[in-house]
This record gives structure tokens, C-alpha cells and sequence, in this order.
């Protein structure tokens, strides 16, 4: 053979080697090209899983699942078609319908864009007929949250549509998930979220779906949320709304033997449903934008009030432990407190020595100043004295978090001595010069959880479970130590009792004795709190039955005057209703429901902008001097 | 049939046509293949319509076996006349299929006379290298050769097909077994690597080191006293080369020829623009991985994520769903039956058809070389077809004349005339 031949042997010999090497390289070792294949081929559709149910003790649905469409649009599928019968059918502005279908033009022509989201279920009945006439539109099924119950909107919460930011925070969620935005939605998303499936579908170079991948082999199923059981009694909640009608504050009521939170009320409030449906934008913006009911604020457990009177029977048991006084212990009332110049004004009305028991039921300013006084200086100086005060107020569950299962919540304020160092700029300040703490006054502040929990407290004779709102998870009690495990103070049970005599008392001839409730022995302690806010807080704090408490309740009412004129007449009816059943004092109830703070809110608006507009004035005459 | 005791098949060569014929239909199967369409014999479909070009491939190879070889002295120069006009025609009526005015359509089917044009040129040219009077060392008649080869190439250059027009180039192999110095394929290829290495590199460091290794060379070449000149002369077109490159790629290419050559030395990456055939190409053949994933299972093939695939791309078909095994045999098969073209050639002894054979060997070896090569990878994106296996009845039939025309030739080499 000519040699010239050989050199077309070489290079084919070459070529073929060269090209086998390529071709082992590209289908042997390089494993990525695999993976760009299956993601050119597999869409990955999620199956959105239902989310739990919310049910409260009595296993009556709070919170449920409702079906709701998105309506969706494929461009390249569209006809020409009449926009504005379309719009007429639809409810939708034609200036919207362009907008939308415009962008959807832009995101892309073969995939499906939203144009209306959550069309609920009555309206979809009326228009889901109509969209045969027009083709590229379809809808897209979601489940929704559906609320069985107008109330406890605060507590429940409400889901959303997660945003760009969240999704980049927490690459599980993706988007157009929903997710918990407030509420046990939020503090148990993890329960009631479920796993979403997976179905792989096999797609074209188009995008158009072209089957399932293997039949499906590889798809999930979702996994549904958890159910869950809260400890609220939903009917009480649904009456305590009722009966904070036209009133501003917040009620705690919690089952102390378990820490459970009966019912948890925030007014003014707002309908859950309105966080669900085509209008949820525009409602869950004017709900919170309203800068004056502040309804999306959960009064109940982030407002902070001074505790008023009820801050007593705290001082009461610490000067008991410490053997600051005894529970005969004397002191006279003449109309206040004095020391030097200092004077602290007492309306108690008594006449001659009382001891604590009388001091609580008349809730004597004058005695607890003195009790605060003694507990003080039983130590050398006032700071050190005051740490320990601190410590004992802590052990109440006074100026630090639950770190308990609700979503949200304040430490209140338990001032200590480096507070008092920074505001006095010395550490020789002395024990009167904090006296106010004494009656729950001055830099003390409290949420009304937190109250409710002193209440609790002192119906377990001297110790909690932290307040908690899931009793169950799937049926399943939960036993978490945190919420099982009793929390004790560090006051001695047997100190208690003479409190609870005072607090019984309260009810029997005290300032509460409107309030009792025929054939309940009750305890209480009103409170009438003074706030730079302007009018004072009606307070008041509750459990009953006496010797085996069931119930125990914290009521604020912002601006109420005084404790026994809007706080305990609701607290009473509340555990009324809890403990029987039925209301009977039908003439209370009447005054609560009707009874509206309104004006009183308005007089209060109208003095804080005059406030307002006085300093405003004044800054501006200092500046022009 | 005169010569019906003598005629002997090169049945090698047929069985391996046939093989190749046959891979490519199924492949072609597999890359129109989708769920919703089944039929084999869909004339809607570009399975449909291939069987029937085969089919026509089969009636032309009988006829081409039936006719008296004689003829194929006879026909080579009216043949090339008229591919000339039908590429000048095509230039002028031509139909515009996807940017080039390379086809004439007549009802449902559309012809490439591009396609015949190197069938018309080997015939040619392998007429007119065996002339008595022909000799390679002689300048005109080597200009005239040239001319043969470059005449279609220029008519098909403008339609614009860069990639038809440069197969052309293909017949230096013949040029070389007829005498042609080897040292100008060497040149060309060296050319070639000097242009790659001219974009990747920077030119002023690319020339510092060719300077260099030069100066080497020269340096361990002991009797350097009379070559000297020659390395200067040698080292100053490779520099100007260099200079020129950057001018070349710059100003005469297209854009698009530009980005292609760009992406495939990774100086760019655009995997949705005009990187998207080349990136689409290697992610099939990658995805079939060594055993591929079966007839009909390339879910890249089934669903069109690599354009052209039943044509240009279709080696893609027989990555994905044959994987590294069906590659390496569909290329073993191919080297095969090139060097089966050439040594089949070889044993000729009438020149023309020597020529001839080679002709037809070079032309598939260029088609396979550059076809592969663009779809895996190292070769820019031209199109031109994988010969037998690609979609399409104008190379099908112009390969299928091209190679039976060899075929009935060498079924005469035993007889004597």
C-alpha cells in the first residue's frame, strides 16, 4: 500500500481516539452534565400539605382549612377576549387586569402567573363556570385558614404569604408558601406547617408538562400539619371580647394547677376572617395602620402597665418571709404615708391600727410603704436591700420573659439597684426614696399575664406553671418540663394564707364586695393605677374558689378610673361564667357590655394632642429666644 | 450488463453503510420521538419521510449498480457543470430556510444542491488528476485542480453555509496522496493551533515564546550556518500571523462565527444565547452516562432541549440514549469505514477511480471529524451533517450516490478492459 495512506490512518486513528477521550470524559467522569439534564427536564411541583387544625380545650375548632382559588394565566395561551365582561365577572379594575396581565407577559408566556389570588369559595361557585369563555385562565386550588370563631384573633394569629427576604432567611419555604405571621401560627409553625410533597414532572424544552417523572416513583405525598389543642376556653374568650366591647386593656385568665391559659384578650380587636380573602391586603393594612386602637397590638401580653394595689400582696409576702412584719403587725393610717417631706396619700378610710389582713382589703398605702420600708432596710444599706427585693419579685415571675410557647410578650419593668444608681447618680439613695414600689406604683411595670400569673401564684399558695397556651399536640399531652414542672418563689407556702385571707376579704367587705358571687368564695384585689397617660387604669386581680382556685385572672382597663368600677365586675363575670356556667347577675353583665370608654378615650386623645401641642409651642418659644 | 461475471461488491463497505443507515433512522426515531406520536411510517414526521429517503437511496444505489460503469467516465464534467448552475441557481431562486438560501423546494420536499456539489466535484477532479498529462509538481494543472475544489466552494460560501463550503477543504487529503507535500497539511494544521492559541493567549507574550523556542531550536541545531535564514523567515510569518489574528477575527468574521469560536474556548459563557446549542449538546451525550439510557428514554432527546438534534446534533441521540458504548461504537464504526474507503482505494487500479475513492474517504472523514466535534465540544457550531445519520434526503442521497459510485467502480477492478 502507498505509504502516502498512512498518514489518513494516523489522523482518523486520532480523531477517533481524541473523540473517545471526550466522549469518556463527558459521560463517565464529568457528573454535572447528568444534573443540568435532570434539571432541564424536571420540574419539581409542590403539594402543598394541609396545615393543622386549631382546636381550643373543649376540642371545638378554633382555626380550620378552607379552599380557596388563585386565579392564573398563561399567556401564550390566551384568546381575545371581552375584558370588560371579564372584569364585571371577576371584580377585578380593567387597570389592574392589564397591569397583571402585563407582567405576567413579562415573567413568561408559558408558565402560569397569578392574576387574582384567594377567591373564596362562595365567589368562585359563582364564577367558576364563566371562565370556559375564557381560555389561558385557570384556577389554582390553595387551602386557606377558615375561622370557626370571630374571637381570639390575637391568640390564633394568621398566616401570609412569605416574603423575598423570608425565603433567602429560611431556604425551606419558597415562593408563594404561606407561613405563621402572628399567634400560635407563628410560635407553632413548625407543628402546624406539615412537609409539603413533591411531584416531579417531566417537562419539554418549553416548559410544557409532559407527565409524571417514572410514574411518580420518586414523588412525595405531603405530610398534613399537626393538630393542635390550645388550653383556651373559647366561649370565655368569645365573652370576655364581648364584655371589653368600647374598652381599651387586656385579660389574663389562667388554670393554676396547670398554668393553662384560659383565655387571653387584647382589646380592641379585630376579625380574623378579615386576614383571609381577595380584601386581606387592604384590611390587614388598615388594621395596621390604625395607630390609635392599635388592634393588631396584643394588649394582653405586650402592654405594660404599673400594677397598681394588687403589687401589695407581693410586698405583703416578702415582708412575711423576710420577717419584716408579721401578719400582726400594726401600723395607722393617717390618711398617708409620711417621712420628711415625703408623703404618699391613702383613701383607705381607716381609723387606729390595722394589721396586713385589713391592710390588704383596704388596700392601705400607708401599710405597704411601711412593709416595703421594713424589708429594705433589714439590710445594711438600701441597694443591698433592694437587690433582694428584686430577687423575691423575680421568683414571681415579675420583670423577665415566660420564654413560654406565645408568639410574643414584655419583661415588664422590676427596677434593681443599678436603676436607681443611674437615676439618682448615687448609690446613697434610701429606702424611701423608692417607696412607690411598695404599692405597685412608680417605676414598676407589669403586662397583665403576668398579673394573672401572681394570681395564679397566690391561689397555688406560692408557686406557678409557666402560662402556656398548647395543651396537646395531634392528641398527644405535651411534656415539655418547662410547662409540667411547678415553679416556686421564694416565699414559704405558709405565708400565704393571711394574704389570701386579705384577698377574700377584698370581695367579703372590701372594694370588691359588688363583685361577689353568691355561694363562690372568691379572692381579689382591685387596683386603681396611676399612669402619666393621664386618667388612672382600672385593675384587678382574681382566683376563686378560695380553697381550690380554678380560675385565676388578671383585668386591665385603660382610663377606668378604679379598680371596682369596670375591672372587677368584668373579672367577676368571667369567672362566673367559667365556674357555672351561667350568669345570673344579668344587671352587671348589662352595665359591662353596654359600657363604653369611648369618650373617655377621645377626652384622652384630645388632652395628650393639647399636651402635645403646648410642648410643641414651648420648643418653639425656647428657640426663639 | 456486460460485465455481470466479473462484478464483485465490496460487501464490507456495504454491510457497513447499511449499519449506519440504519443506526441513523433509529436515532433520528428516538430524536422526533414523543409520547403522543408513535407511528413508524408518519409521514408527518421526520422518521416518516427519512424511511422514504432511504427508500430512495435504495432505488438509486440499484440503479447506480445497474448502469454501465462506463458512463461514470463519461458523465464527471457534464455532471460538475451542472452542479455548478444549480448552485449558481439555487444563489439566485433559492429558498431561505433558516437564514441561507441553500434550497430548492418542490412541494413537500426541499433539495440541497450543495449536498450534490461534492459528489459532482470528486468526479471531477478524479477525472481530471488521472488525465495522462496531469502532474502536481506542474503549477497549472495544480491551479486547475484547485480550481475544481474552490469554484463550488466559492458558489456556496455566499448562501451563506460556511460549513458546507469549508468540507470542501477536505480534498487536500487527495491532493497529498496525489503528490502534494504533506508539509502543507502540517502548515494548515499548525495554523489552525497557532489561531486557537492566538485568542487564548495574549499576543505579545504568545510571540516572546515562539521567539523563544525558536531561538532554542536553532540554538541546539549545531550546523546552523546555512538554515538561519530559513528559521527568520519561518519566525517572522508566525509573528505577522500573530499580528494578523486579532485583525482576522476581529474584522472579517461574523459575529456569530466569533461568539461560537469564543464559547467553545471558554472565553465566554452565555448558556441561554449562542452558547445554548453547545452547552444543550454536551448535556445529553454527558447525561447517558456509560450505558446510555435506552432507545427512546433521552429525556434531553425526547423533549427538544437540544435544537436540530435530528440533524446536526444527532450524534447527541446516540450519547444520551446509547451512552459511552454506543459512542465509541458509532466512532470506531466510522474510522472503519474510512480507512476501509482508503484502503479499498488503494487497491484501485484504473487512477480515476483511485482518486476517486480517496475523494469520497476524505469527504466523510472531514464530515464525521467536524460533526462530532461540534457536538461535543471542540469544534465551533457549523452545520454540517454526520453523513447516513443525519436527517435529510439531499446528504443522504448525495452521500449514498457519492459512496455507490465508489462502490460500483471497484465491483470492476477485476475485469480487464
Amino acid at each position: 500500500m502507498n505509504r502516502r495512506a498512512y498518514l489518513i490512518f494516523t489522523f482518523v486513528g486520532l480523531v477517533a481516539l481524541t473523540f473517545i477521550g471526550r466522549v469518556f470524559y463527558l459521560q463517565v467522569i464529568d457528573d454535572n452534565l447528568k444534573l443540568s439534564a435532570e434539571n432541564n427536564v424536571i420540574r419539581r411541583v409542590k403539594d402543598y400539605a394541609p396545615r393543622g387544625h386549631i382546636y381550643d380545650r373543649e376540642n371545638r375548632l378554633i382555626v380550620g382549612n378552607q379552599p380557596a382559588f388563585d386565579l392564573m394565566v398563561i399567556p401564550n395561551q390566551l384568546a381575545p377576549f371581552d375584558t370588560i365582561a371579564f372584569c364585571e365577572i371577576f371584580q377585578i379594575q380593567p387597570r389592574d387586569l392589564k397591569r397583571k396581565l402585563k407582567a405576567a407577559f413579562d415573567y413568561s408566556r408559558l408558565k402560569p402567573s397569578v392574576i387574582i389570588k384567594q377567591i373564596m369559595h362562595d365567589e368562585y361557585a359563582r364564577v367558576h363556570e364563566q371562565l370556559i369563555f375564557y381560555p389561558g385562565f385557570f384556577f389554582q386550588r390553595r387551602l386557606l385558614r377558615s375561622y370557626m370563631y370571630t374571637g381570639a384573633a390575637n391568640m390564633a394569629g394568621f398566616i401570609g404569604e412569605v416574603s423575598e427576604t423570608f425565603v433567602r432567611d429560611n431556604p425551606q419555604y419558597s415562593k408563594g408558601d404561606f407561613y405563621g405571621v402572628a399567634g400560635i401560627e407563628r410560635s407553632y409553625e413548625h407543628i402546624l406547617r406539615g412537609k409539603d410533597g413533591v411531584r416531579r414532572i417531566v417537562v419539554d424544552v418549553h416548559n410544557r408538562e409532559k407527565g409524571r417523572f417514572k410514574d411518580g416513583m420518586y414523588d412525595t405525598l405531603p405530610d398534613p400539619g399537626k393538630h393542635i389543642t390550645t388550653t383556651l376556653d373559647i366561649e370565655l374568650q368569645m365573652y370576655a371580647e364581648q364584655l371589653m366591647a368600647n374598652k381599651r386593656g387586656g385579660i389574663v385568665a389562667i388554670d393554676p394547677k396547670t398554668g393553662e391559659l384560659l383565655l387571653v384578650v387584647s382589646s380592641p380587636t379585630y376579625d380574623p376572617t378579615l386576614m383571609v380573602g381577595r380584601d386581606r391586603t387592604r384590611n390587614y393594612s388598615r388594621l395596621f395602620s390604625d395607630s390609635i386602637n392599635k388592634p393588631l397590638f396584643d394588649r394582653a401580653l405586650l402592654a405594660e402597665y404599673p400594677p397598681g394595689s394588687p403589687f401589695k400582696t407581693v410586698n405583703a409576702l416578702i415582708g412575711l418571709q423576710e420577717g419584716a412584719i408579721t401578719a400582726h403587725s400594726h401600723y395607722s393610717c393617717n390618711g398617708g404615708f409620711r417621712f420628711g417631706r415625703l408623703f404618699v396619700r391613702c383613701k383607705c378610710g381607716t381609723a387606729g391600727p390595722i394589721p396586713l389582713k385589713k391592710g390588704i382589703y383596704k388596700s392601705c398605702n400607708n401599710y405597704f410603704c411601711n412593709t416595703y420600708k421594713n424589708i429594705i432596710e433589714r439590710y445594711p444599706t438600701a441597694p443591698i436591700g433592694l437587690q433582694k427585693w428584686n430577687e423575691y419579685v423575680h421568683s414571681f415571675g415579675m420583670g423577665e420573659f415566660f420564654n413560654n410557647d406565645l408568639p410574643t410578650g414584655r419583661k415588664g419593668l422590676v427596677p434593681d439597684s443599678t436603676y436607681y444608681n443611674r437615676v439618682y447618680r448615687t448609690n446613697r439613695w434610701k429606702a424611701v426614696s423608692t417607696v412607690s414600689n411598695g404599692i405597685g406604683q412608680g417605676e414598676l411595670l407589669v403586662t397583665p399575664l403576668q398579673l394573672a400569673n401572681l394570681s395564679a401564684i397566690i391561689a397555688n399558695r406560692g408557686y406557678y406553671l409557666t402560662p402556656h397556651i398548647v395543651s396537646a399536640i395531634d392528641g398527644e399531652d405535651i411534656n415539655d418540663p418547662h410547662f409540667t414542672v411547678p415553679k416556686y418563689t421564694m416565699v414559704d407556702s405558709i405565708h400565704f394564707e393571711t394574704v389570701i385571707e386579705g384577698m377574700y376579704q377584698v370581695f367579703e367587705q372590701g372594694t370588691a364586695r359588688f363583685s361577689k358571687i353568691e355561694g363562690i368564695e372568691m379572692c381579689g384585689k382591685t387596683g386603681t393605677a396611676e399612669n402619666p397617660h393621664g386618667q388612672d387604669h382600672s385593675i384587678f386581680m382574681a382566683f376563686a374558689p378560695k380553697d381550690n382556685p380554678e380560675i385565676a385572672i388578671a383585668v386591665f382597663i385603660e382610663n377606668g378610673y378604679w379598680g371596682s368600677r369596670w375591672a372587677a365586675p368584668i373579672a367577676s363575670l368571667i369567672m362566673e361564667k367559667y365556674l357555672t356556667g351561667e350568669v345570673e347577675r344579668k344587671h352587671i353583665e348589662r352595665r359591662m357590655l353596654e359600657g363604653s370608654l369611648v369618650e373617655e378615650y377621645a377626652k384622652q386623645e384630645a388632652i395628650l394632642a393639647e399636651k402635645k401641642r403646648q410642648q410643641a409651642e414651648e420648643k418653639r418659644k425656647a428657640a426663639a429666644q | 450488463m456486460s460485465n455481470r461475471g466479473t462484478f464483485s461488491m465490496d460487501w464490507t463497505l456495504v454491510f457497513m453503510y447499511l449499519a449506519l443507515v440504519f443506526i441513523g433512522w433509529l436515532n433520528i426515531y428516538a430524536a422526533t420521538y414523543s409520547d403522543a406520536y408513535t407511528g413508524f411510517f408518519d409521514m408527518n414526521q421526520n422518521h416518516g419521510r427519512q424511511l422514504v429517503f432511504i427508500m430512495g437511496a435504495l432505488l438509486m444505489i440499484g440503479l447506480i449498480l445497474f448502469l454501465d460503469v462506463r458512463l461514470i467516465n463519461l458523465i464527471p464534467w457534464p455532471v460538475y457543470l451542472l452542479s455548478l448552475l444549480s448552485l449558481l441557481a439555487v444563489l439566485l431562486f433559492g429558498q431561505k430556510i433558516s437564514g441561507a438560501r441553500s434550497w430548492f423546494t418542490m412541494g413537500g420536499f426541499a433539495f440541497q444542491p450543495g449536498e450534490f456539489a461534492k459528489v459532482a466535484a470528486s468526479l471531477a477532479l478524479a477525472k481530471y488528476m488521472s488525465q495522462a498529462d496531469f502532474s502536481w509538481k506542474k503549477f497549472k494543472p495544480r491551479l486547475s485542480a484547485i480550481g475544481i475544489i474552490a469554484l463550488p466552494a466559492l458558489l456556496i460560501l455566499p448562501q451563506p453555509d460556511l460549513g458546507s463550503a469549508i468540507v470542501f477543504s477536505a480534498f487536500i487529503l487527495v491532493f497529498h496522496r496525489e503528490g502534494m507535500s504533506p508539509l502543507w497539511i502540517f502548515l494548515g494544521l499548525a495554523l489552525g493551533v497557532l489561531f486557537v492559541f492566538c485568542l487564548l493567549f495574549d499576543p505579545l507574550k504568545l510571540s516572546l515564546a515562539i521567539i523563544g523556542i525558536i531561538g532554542l531550536m536553532m540554538f541546539l541545531q549545531r550546523k546552523i550556518k546555512g538554515r538561519w535564514l530559513t528559521y527568520v523567515g519561518i519566525l517572522s510569518g508566525i509573528l505577522i500571523f500573530i499580528q494578523t489574528v486579532d485583525f482576522t477575527f476581529d474584522h472579517l468574521l461574523e459575529d456569530r462565527h466569533r461568539n461560537r469560536i469564543n464559547i467553545l474556548l471558554g472565553l465566554e459563557q452565555d448558556f441561554q444565547g449562542v452558547g445554548y446549542n453547545t452547552h444543550q449538546a454536551q448535556i445529553a451525550i454527558g447525561s447517558g452516562g456509560f450505558w446510555g439510557k435506552g432507545f427512546l428514554q433521552g429525556t434531553q432527546t425526547k423533549f427538544n432541549f437540544v435544537p436540530e438534534q435530528h440533524t446536526d446534533f444527532i450524534f447527541c441521540t446516540v450519547g444520551e440514549e446509547w451512552g459511552f458504548v454506543g459512542s465509541v461504537a458509532v466512532i470506531l464504526l466510522f474510522a472503519a469505514f474510512i480507512i476501509r474507503l482508503v484502503m479499498v482505494a488503494e487497491r484501485q487500479k484504473i487512477i480515476m477511480y483511485r482518486i476517486y475513492g480517496y475523494a469520497v474517504a476524505s469527504i466523510l472523514f472531514f464530515h464525521f471529524t467536524i460533526n462530532i466535534a461540534m457536538a461535543i465540544g471542540l469544534f465551533p457550531v457549523v452545520g454540517i451533517p454526520l453523513p447516513f445519520i443525519s436527517y435529510g434526503g439531499s446528504s443522504l442521497w448525495a452521500f449514498t450516490i457519492l459512496l455507490f459510485l465508489f462502490i460500483k467502480m471497484d465491483g470492476h477492478r477485476k475485469e480487464i478492459w
